[in-house]
């Protein structure tokens, strides 16, 4: 196991071009025997076991499965919040496996995004600093942010609610805010945390359309957590998960 | 740090109880200080006021000019020193004084100093008879021109000017030459009059290291002197180091009431913004990058609260008629009781860091088991 993890991260040591043409054949996210476990007074509790899963560069997956399934673990591993027990993490040719918490707080600033079930946009800041606030709390390139979120709020049609602040906003438009968050430090994955959960039907499968069009757009690979299996026809695949346990 | 900046602008309703807090601390702290300070100015502006560096009284008087007493053959060892560039006579009396104009039960309390070496903003000895006055006698009345009546044998003397800040022993004070002293002490005070060129005290000009000077006088005189600095001198006044410890104290606890509150209030929103850190670190905000935006709303919260106090403090300043309650502020007082409120407001945020540190980025993807 550790020597596929050099193998894959001796990518990142080879020249930008040579790096980026490799990395094209590099999944977004490869799990292998990922296993998670919380201990609870004197017993174990598995949140995840023995999860293999290969996610292509711009594959959407829906993950599935019933509330304490562990899709909630899957998608913290997958994204650098947490770490696994035993087994692999690879994400976009990086292994994250053993990363030290300062790591993988650099790696969740670099290279993945995150929409939240709550949405949980900052209330005090304006859409458009919503999403210069991943520029803010990483290393600083405003210029580039400032194109990079207009560019953004213009492509989500939200160029005219800009300066606006979250109570401001529908719940839909919300949710294009965080999106156009999680989309702007260009990640290769990007994890949806029940994204339809607190809009109706019609709402809820706009916002999905909307999420496939965005990664398909951008080559963006996307895990999309649901309960919902009326939006897994969005997905490219939908990957079912029950007791921690994996079934494609 | 830019986002706490913000949340400081478009939420300051969230700020408004801390702000208020520690600006009744901040004026508190610095009303305190005002006092300690004009406390202090007016027992010990005489002594403050002298052009020398060294004070030397009779070794048996504790060091009180009261119960000191230079002899004329003392003064000459003193000027024979090597070190000392000049020597000149002080002395004191404390009496009732009043208006020559106005009736006997209007007293005030007055120090009357007999001095050859000029203090500062007070010129050479006036002839006799002539004084030049405290400003804080103008509360009293007094101005230039006025007559005083002083003590029992009402000893008739004219204000000729006034100086600033040379009070002593918390009463105004007059400023006259030797014989105007001699000649009111021995009229008012029989028992404590003085022989011709006897003095109370010597102010001493040095050249060179003062430590050695005063070693080398008190050694002169056989010991019959002892040779403090001005700041000895200050510190030695009855009450007055115990009067700025009792208030240093009081101060040191005020400020520690404004640490206790800056550690409650940023706890309190810590614990508030739990699930905001939970996002903010799930995009990869670091505990420290948080932690310093804390840092900043409590500094930003604590410098507006020393700037009114410090507005409030010199307001107050400039309302209080002279001579009524000794208050002084000062821009070296205002800044540094600021600069321990923000001391303050720093140590009160560290128990915020903790809360911080442990906050999982879980919490924001509806995990963190």
């Amino acid at each position: 196991m550790e020597n596929g993890g050099e193998n894959v991260n001796a990518l990142d040591e080879q020249r930008p071009g040579v790096e980026a043409e490799a990395l094209a054949d590099v999944p977004a996210l490869t799990l292998e025997e990922v296993r998670k476990t919380y201990r609870v007074g004197d017993s174990e509790v598995v949140a995840l076991d023995r999860a293999d899963l290969t996610l292509g560069r711009d594959e959407i997956i829906a993950l599935v499965g019933p509330s304490g399934s562990g899709k909630t673990t899957l998608c913290s591993i997958a994204g650098g919040i947490l770490s696994p027990t035993s087994g692999r993490v690879v994400v976009s040719g990086k292994d994250i496996s053993d990363y030290s918490p300062r790591q993988l707080t650099d790696f969740r600033r670099e290279s993945v995004g995150f929409v939240f079930q709550t949405v949980n946009l900052i209330p005090f800041l304006t859409a458009r600093e919503n999403l210069l606030v991943v520029d803010e709390i990483g290393r600083r390139d405003r210029k580039r942010a400032a194109a990079r979120a207009d560019q953004l709020l213009d492509e989500l049609g939200l160029s005219d609610r800009a300066s606006n602040l979250p109570s401001e906003l529908s719940g839909g438009q919300k949710q294009r805010v965080a999106i156009g968050r999680a989309l702007m430090n260009e990640p290769a994955l990007v994890m949806f945390d029940e994204p339809t959960s607190a809009l109706d039907t019609k709402l809820g499968e706009q916002t999905v359309g909307l999420i496939r069009d965005e990664m398909k757009s951008r080559g963006t690979a996307a895990i999309i957590v649901t309960h919902d299996d009326r939006i897994t026809r969005y997905a490219d695949r939908t990957v079912r998960i029950t007791d921690g346990r994996l079934d494609s | 740090m830019r986002i706490a900046l913000r949340e400081l602008r478009r939420r300051p309703g969230r700020f408004t109880v801390a702000a208020v807090i520690l600006t009744l601390i901040a004026i508190l702290v610095m009303f305190l200080g005002g006092l300690l300070d004009g406390l202090t100015g007016s027992s010990t502006g005489a002594l403050r006021a002298q052009k020398g560096e060294l004070i030397v009284f009779s070794s048996t008087s504790r060091d009180s000019i009261v119960r000191s007493r230079i002899e004329p053959s003392t003064a000459r060892q003193v000027e024979g020193v090597e070190g000392v560039k000049r020597a000149g006579g002080l002395g004191s009396v404390q009496l009732g004084a009043r208006l020559s104009d106005s009736g006997p039960r209007d007293l005030f309390p007055v120090v009357l100093f007999g001095y050859e070496i000029p203090p500062s903003d007070i010129g050479p000895p006036p002839p006799a008879g002539k004084v030049i006055a405290d400003e804080s006698l103008e509360a009293d009345g007094v101005g230039v021109g006025s007559t005083l009546l002083i003590g029992p044998a009402r000893s008739r003397v004219e204000v000729i000017g006034f100086a600033t800040d040379s009070r002593y022993a918390g009463q105004g004070t007059l400023w006259g030459s030797l014989d105007t002293w001699r000649t009111v002490l021995a009229k008012n005070q029989p028992g404590a009059r003085v022989g011709p060129d006897v003095v109370q005290a010597l102010i001493v000009q040095t050249i060179g290291p003062v430590g050695g000077v005063a070693t080398r006088i008190d050694r002169a005189t056989g010991e019959v002197t002892s040779s403090l600095t001005i700041d000895q001198a200050i510190d030695a006044l009855p009450g007055v180091s115990q009067q700025q410890a009792v208030f240093n104290q009081i101060i040191g606890i005020t400020v520690l009431v404004a640490i206790l509150v800056v550690a409650l209030f940023f706890a309190l929103i810590t614990v508030e913004r739990t699930p905001l850190y939970g996002v903010l670190k799930a995009l990869g905000a670091s505990s420290s990058s948080l932690f310093a935006g804390v840092l900043v709303q409590a500094f930003v919260v604590t410098l507006v609260a020393c700037i009114i106090g410090g507005l409030a403090a010199f307001l107050l300043a400039a309302l209080i008629p002279p001579g009524s309650i000794p208050f002084v502020a000062s821009l070296g007082r205002v800044l540094g009781s600021a600069a321990f409120l923000l001391l303050a407001a720093f140590i009160g945020c560290a128990f915020s860091f903790r809360r911080v540190l442990k906050v999982d980025p879980a919490t924001a993807i509806g995990g963190g088991q």
